[in-house]
């Protein structure tokens, strides 16, 4: 392989910058390579990677970034590209907990305002902000799959359906 | 929420309330692996191919495409290797179906693959869930491991020369990749922006190889199909819409749910007022979204005394059609701009950028409703309306455009008044 990629341009500023890749421990680099050998070609692990770096890294971040660029044997502008289509994928730093209301029709005609208002107003956040200890992201989010359970919300990977606000309490007081 | 069969012995959800459903001992000792055996001894990939023709399955991702003539697509003689796609990536607003069969049966996703990936000759098959459903994916890689372990999944199948190895891949929060080209770009490691076709996937898909891809509902509906023979599982349902199909009630309905019923139940009145327990708090019903969001939305009035046929044919008839089935129950307080407006939103989030008529198209149409909503629509806004959508409907180059056309039109058609009375306030 060429040398390895180390310079960066994040996409919030015009400037270049000499960034290490990210490096991950042999656990994590042993459940890389699981991914990679599901497919024949390695470009097909981009989406499950950036999974992995995202969880790692709490973000895909530049450094991570480039570790894909590398590992994958792709352009920078490759893992960009493919990492802002996605709605799941961070580009920017997220709360430790993402609260996620499901805002379309089904959702929407059981309450899921409440829901929104509720988790606002108790954090003093609009969605897509963060609260500012970093400890809370509320986002609205379309189609969760969980209509039969209006109105619901994903706290980071966990659905939790059927929701009052009294229930939102429960959730997110209880959390570590 | 219910999860049963109504008009019929319940098919696709006869192992959902086993203890363990999702264990490969549990699946076995109802059932499971049976269809494979028998696919391995002794059918040819035609004879496969054959009864699901005979069974007259039609693809339940929203398409309605029939499954058998599908798979006959895929090119026998082709020197490329061949790929089973499962489409997990349930994302029709309304639609919730996929996720309770991967999370209480997962191993009858596994024999349908497996039984697909024999029909088509191929040796890789690959589970293509939405992200937001990593819980699922967990429970499929375990399945798989089981299966593999036991010598179902993997290198000669049940000691046969048979060889399919089956791999789960996570999406990421786009609608589009439920769109099965824009679901191979983004299997592939790209945006998720759909292909031009032709070249179908069965000649050219997956790493431009013979691909099939199948929805959840579909593959799993293989085994049955195997285990009774193609003509009797049609008989289960209609001549042109054979066996059962699952529908995923929402909104106002006292018991939502999943719900198995023949292809062909012959009354939604019925189904809505007795089978799902009626409108939440006595309410009357406005309308219905039948099919997922993209579907004609119906008057109370299409519905009402109507014997509204649940199939194909039946709701296209009655104006409206089958689409993924994420059937959607409104009440007298909803306001039909209000949730057109809603879906519109999506439509334009989740339009994927690679058009213009649907990428900017969407983005005026959520512009327009937003106008209207905040008092200052103009008289002739539903024409508006109309008018962007003929400029999208049928010219954007995937159906996503279409999905977001129909809403609309079928809501300006059928509710006039909810868009009416917001445009008459303004002059007066």
């Amino acid at each position: 392989m060429s040398q390895p990629l180390t310079k960066i341009q994040p996409l919030s500023q015009p400037v270049e910058l000499d960034v290490a890749p990210a490096t991950f421990s042999p656990e994590v680099e042993a459940e890389i390579d699981r991914h990679l050998a599901k497919y024949p070609s390695t470009r097909s692990a981009i989406l499950p990677l950036m999974f992995v770096v995202q969880r790692e890294r709490g973000y895909l971040d530049p450094a991570g970034v480039l570790y894909l660029a590398n590992r994958l044997n792709l352009r920078i502008t490759d893992i960009w590209e493919v990492a802002t289509f996605y709605s799941m994928i961070y580009t920017d730093p997220v709360g430790k907990y993402h609260i996620q209301v499901c805002k379309t029709l089904s959702c929407k005609i059981r309450g899921s305002q409440t829901i929104t208002d509720h988790c606002s107003k108790k954090f003093g956040i609009k969605p897509g902000e963060t609260t500012s200890d970093g400890r809370f992201t509320l986002s609205e989010v379309e189609c969760l799959g969980s209509c039969g359970t209006a109105p619901m919300f994903q706290l980071n990977f966990d659905y939790h359906e059927n929701l009052t606000p009294e229930k939102v309490d429960q959730i997110l007081d209880s959390l570590p | 929420m219910q999860i049963k069969a109504i008009g019929c012995e319940p098919l696709q959800l006869r192992r959902v309330h086993i203890a363990n459903s999702q264990r490969l001992d549990v699946y076995r000792a109802n059932g499971g692996y049976e269809a494979l055996k028998k696919v391995l001894n002794g059918m040819a990939p035609d004879d496969v191919i054959n009864d699901v023709k005979k069974s007259a399955l039609r693809g339940r991702g929203g398409a309605g495409f029939p499954t058998g003539m599908k798979w006959s697509f895929v090119p026998k003689d082709s020197p490329k290797p061949k790929y089973v796609v499962c489409n997990a990536d349930e994302s029709e607003p309304g639609t919730f179906k996929d996720r309770y069969l991967m999370e209480r049966d997962p191993h009858m996703l596994i024999e349908g693959m497996l039984i697909a990936a024999y029909a088509l000759t191929s040796k890789t098959g690959y589970i293509y869930t939405r992200g937001e459903y990593k819980y699922l994916i967990d429970i499929m890689d375990v399945a798989i491991d089981e299966a593999r372990a036991a010598g179902l999944v993997g290198k000669n199948i049940l000691g046969t020369d048979f060889s399919c190895d089956i791999f789960t891949h996570t999406g990421a929060g786009a609608y589009i990749c439920g769109e099965e080209t824009a679901l191979l770009s983004s299997l592939e490691g790209f945006r998720g922006h759909p292909r031009m076709k032709p070249p179908f996937p069965a000649v050219s898909g997956l790493y431009a190889s013979p691909t099939v891809v199948n929805n959840v509902e579909t593959l799993t509906a293989v085994p049955d199909i195997i285990n009774m023979g193609g003509e009797a599982y049609q008989k289960l349902g209609t001549e042109k819409s054979g066996g059962t199909k699952l529908w995923s009630v929402s909104g106002h309905v006292n018991e939502p749910g999943v719900y198995e019923l023949p292809m062909g139940y012959d009354d939604m009145e019925k189904f809505i007022m007795e089978d799902c327990g009626g409108i939440l708090g006595g309410k009357q019903l406005k309308a219905v979204i039948p099919g997922g969001s993209s579907v004609y939305i119906m008057r109370a009035d299409q519905i009402i005394g109507k014997d509204v046929r649940m199939d194909y044919e039946g709701l296209v008839a009655a104006g409206s059609s089958v689409g993924s089935g994420g059937f959607i129950v409104m009440d007298e307080t909803v306001d039909v701009f209000e949730s057109t407006k809603n879906l519109t939103e999506f439509y334009k989030h989740e339009s994927c950028g690679w058009c213009t008529p649907c990428r900017e198209g969407t983005d005026w149409l959520v512009k327009v409703f937003k106008r209207i909503d905040s008092g200052d629509g103009r008289p002739d806004d539903a024409q508006l309306l109309l008018d962007i959508v003929d400029n999208i409907e049928g010219k954007s180059f995937c159906p996503l455009g279409d999905a977001a056309s129909w809403p609309i039109q079928s809501a300006i058609k059928r509710f006039p008044e909810d868009f009416r009375k917001r445009l008459v306030n303004r002059e007066s």
